[in-house]
């Protein structure tokens, strides 16, 4: 094991996939001579070259299309957003052909291709910088959604993302590139679809991924100060979503608590929450709790802000109030 | 000028003679099969404009690859592509080229290098400078044909893939030929109720790439104009723009009935250039062809368009466990 941040576990998974196949390139804005607005490519263009690390014009419809077509002809482009608010002006091309051309060509084709950046709200960038896709693009067949939390899972689920057949949502998080933690050594895989029991506990499940998690984790510590022992699930992965593992967790706890960044409304809690309910009905003592952002466009004002986003306090309140 | 024979094989005209009789056929039964409720969905032909693929088509290698719009039949059956197994997708049947899964706006033939039809006005152009940056990178002289309507200019896809094929190929590594196919109708809206600049071409001047126009209903000079393009942009690896002038005959799609864009008299004059008529004209002048000659060109296109008629309606539908496959590979099941 080696501890590194998150931020260097994506780039050091780049890195060794690139010495691994020449097929590996990279597209991006500012991902060469300036070194990467999070700093994830730097040093890459002097080590790779031009024609391996593409700086792009700010043009993701442009960028992200050809990346498909990249990877249709064989390559296995990763294309950094700069954060997934830009990807809205090339969601065309993700969603109508990115996710469908296998099947509408009978399989004749596929992409192998990772999408990649931050998700999520910042510090006060207001209301267009701010936003999570992930139900957004989970929504779609064809494509494969990660959310890792930890730099162990960042690595394994990228470098099973770059190797992999499908095209690849991968939601990082501004929040958590200084994050550190404990990284196996040597070519770390993780498969897709497969959910973390993070923290043990009986009472409550606690379900999130991504930044949220984090919150979850320390609100199941103040908990304990309550005899509330809660049990922390880390999706990692929307699409596939691990539904086998919430559900096990929710038999023995009978108790839910699904905590997310993003708005309620067809957020990613709703179809948790709506699949908790189908296969665990008899088992619930509770009715199952969401904590999500306000519905509103994220404010500038900090105070506002604060008031935008799931903190500890609520995610402890909703724990309480399925606690009974 | 130089006469016929100089500057081309006279079987070769003979041949794309027999392709484009026969793509029109096929085309004209489509509608009927269309309006028999055969063929479900939209259905785009691209009757009147056959000259533009016959003759760009012809002009690439065997290894080459192309994409295109949801307009996309005679590309397939001009590529090679069984027209059993076209006629078999339109009517949505396991035997289809894409197993009946993308049906008329879909065709795919990536064994010839048919990259696909899309459904989305301009959407596959990016697809297309990707895939020819990757021709370059992996080494090969290879190119790559994107074609498109009138439509696709006004687009935000073709600019933003301009752009980075005109960067690109400044690398030489884009090989890419952008085939405008300007049939004057973005569906109902004429080129000059669409476009600020009706010169398509020129356009790609903000992209620095070279550009011209041609006369798209003679499939000989869009072949000597493709022959001298596709030769300049395997040699530099860098992108051209051809806007080939041509003319739907048919509406834009099935629904299209009244085509009240556009007035009978018009249609009336573009089609005394058919494409056909004017290849026709052409060999009968060159003396390779009579009545008798065309008769039998026409009986065997009508053959070959019977014979996939039959069948695609003698071939199962995709059994229903084709419902859920092909949306993702391994990692993803």
């Amino acid at each position: 094991m080696t501890e590194m941040t998150y931020r260097e576990a994506i780039r050091s998974t780049l890195i060794e996939e690139m010495d691994r196949d020449p097929r590996v390139v990279l597209l991006g804005e500012d991902i060469g001579v300036y070194g990467g607005t999070f700093r994830i490519t730097e040093g890459l263009l002097t080590r790779y070259g031009p024609r391996r690390v593409i700086d792009t014009p700010i043009s993701e419809l442009g960028f992200i299309g050809a990346g498909i077509g990249m990877a249709m002809l064989g390559l296995r482009p990763v294309v950094e957003v700069m954060t997934w608010n830009f990807s809205l002006p090339a969601a065309d091309q993700i969603l109508q052909n990115a996710a469908k051309v296998r099947y509408f060509s009978g399989g004749q084709v596929h992409v192998p291709m990772v999408i990649r950046g931050p998700n999520g709200a910042g510090v006060q960038l207001s209301a267009q910088h701010s936003q999570s896709f992930e139900s957004f693009y989970g929504h779609f067949p064809g494509l494969l959604v990660a959310a890792p939390a930890m730099p162990a899972d960042a690595k394994g689920l990228l470098r099973t993302a770059i190797r992999g057949e499908d095209p690849v949502i991968f939601l990082e998080h501004a929040a958590l590139y200084g994050i550190k933690g404990e990284v196996p050594d040597g070519e770390h895989t993780l498969p897709f679809g497969r959910a973390s029991v993070v923290r043990q506990g009986r009472d409550v499940t606690i379900v999130s991924y991504s930044r949220m998690l984090y919150l979850a984790l320390s609100a199941a510590e103040r908990l304990v100060h309550d005899g509330i022992d809660c049990e922390v699930v880390d999706l990692r992965t929307l699409r596939p979503l691990d539904m086998d593992t919430v559900a096990a967790s929710v038999r023995k706890t009978h108790r839910a608590v699904v905590v997310q960044e993003q708005w309620r409304l067809f957020g990613a809690a709703a179809e948790i929450t709506a699949q908790i309910y189908e296969r665990c009905f008899d088992d619930l003592d509770a009715p199952v709790e969401r904590v999500t952002g306000e519905d509103v466009p994220a404010p500038y004002a900090r105070n506002l802000e604060l008031r935008a986003f799931p903190n500890e306090d609520r995610i402890i309140d909703a724990v309480r109030r399925v606690a009974g | 000028m130089k006469r016929l024979e100089e500057r081309v094989d006279v079987q070769k005209m003979l041949d794309w003679y027999r392709r484009m009789v026969l793509v029109r056929l096929f085309e004209s039964e489509t509608e009927r099969s269309f309006r028999r409720g055969k063929i479900g969905g939209y259905l785009h032909v691209y009757i009147g404009q056959e000259a533009v693929a016959t003759g760009f088509l012809d002009a690439i290698r065997e290894d080459d690859i192309f994409f295109t719009s949801y307009r996309d039949h005679a590309h397939a059956l001009l590529r090679g592509t069984d027209p059993r197994a076209v006629m078999a997708e339109l009517y949505g049947k396991v035997t289809g080229v894409c197993k009946g899964k993308g049906g008329s706006m879909h065709l795919f033939d990536v064994a010839r290098g048919f990259y696909g039809g899309y459904g989305i006005v301009g959407g596959h152009i990016p697809l297309a400078v990707g895939a020819a940056y990757t021709l370059r990178y992996e080494g090969t002289d290879r190119v790559c044909l994107c074609f498109f309507g009138d439509g696709a200019m006004n687009c935000g896809a073709l600019h933003e893939a301009a752009n980075l094929a005109g960067l690109w190929g400044k690398a030489g590594l884009c090989p890419v030929v952008f085939v405008v196919e300007n049939n004057q109708y973005g569906m109902g809206t004429s080129v000059e109720r669409a476009s600020a600049v009706t010169n398509l071409a020129r356009r790609f001047d903000a992209y620095a790439i070279p550009n011209e126009q041609c006369d798209g209903m003679d499939v000989l000079t869009v072949y000597e104009v493709a022959c001298r393009v596709v030769e300049e942009v395997r040699r530099t690896g860098r992108p051209y723009a051809v806007e080939a002038i041509t003319y739907r005959f048919s509406g834009h799609g099935a629904a299209d009935l009244f085509q009240a864009y556009r007035t009978k008299e018009e249609v009336e004059r573009w089609r005394k250039r058919d494409p056909i008529l004017l290849l026709e004209a052409r060999l009968r002048e060159a003396g390779v062809l009579d009545d008798a000659k065309a008769a039998e060109v026409r009986a065997w296109a009508e053959g070959v368009v019977l014979d996939a008629v039959e069948f695609a309606e003698h071939s199962p539908e995709p059994p229903p466990e084709e419902l859920y496959t092909d949306v993702y590979g391994a990692l993803g099941r």
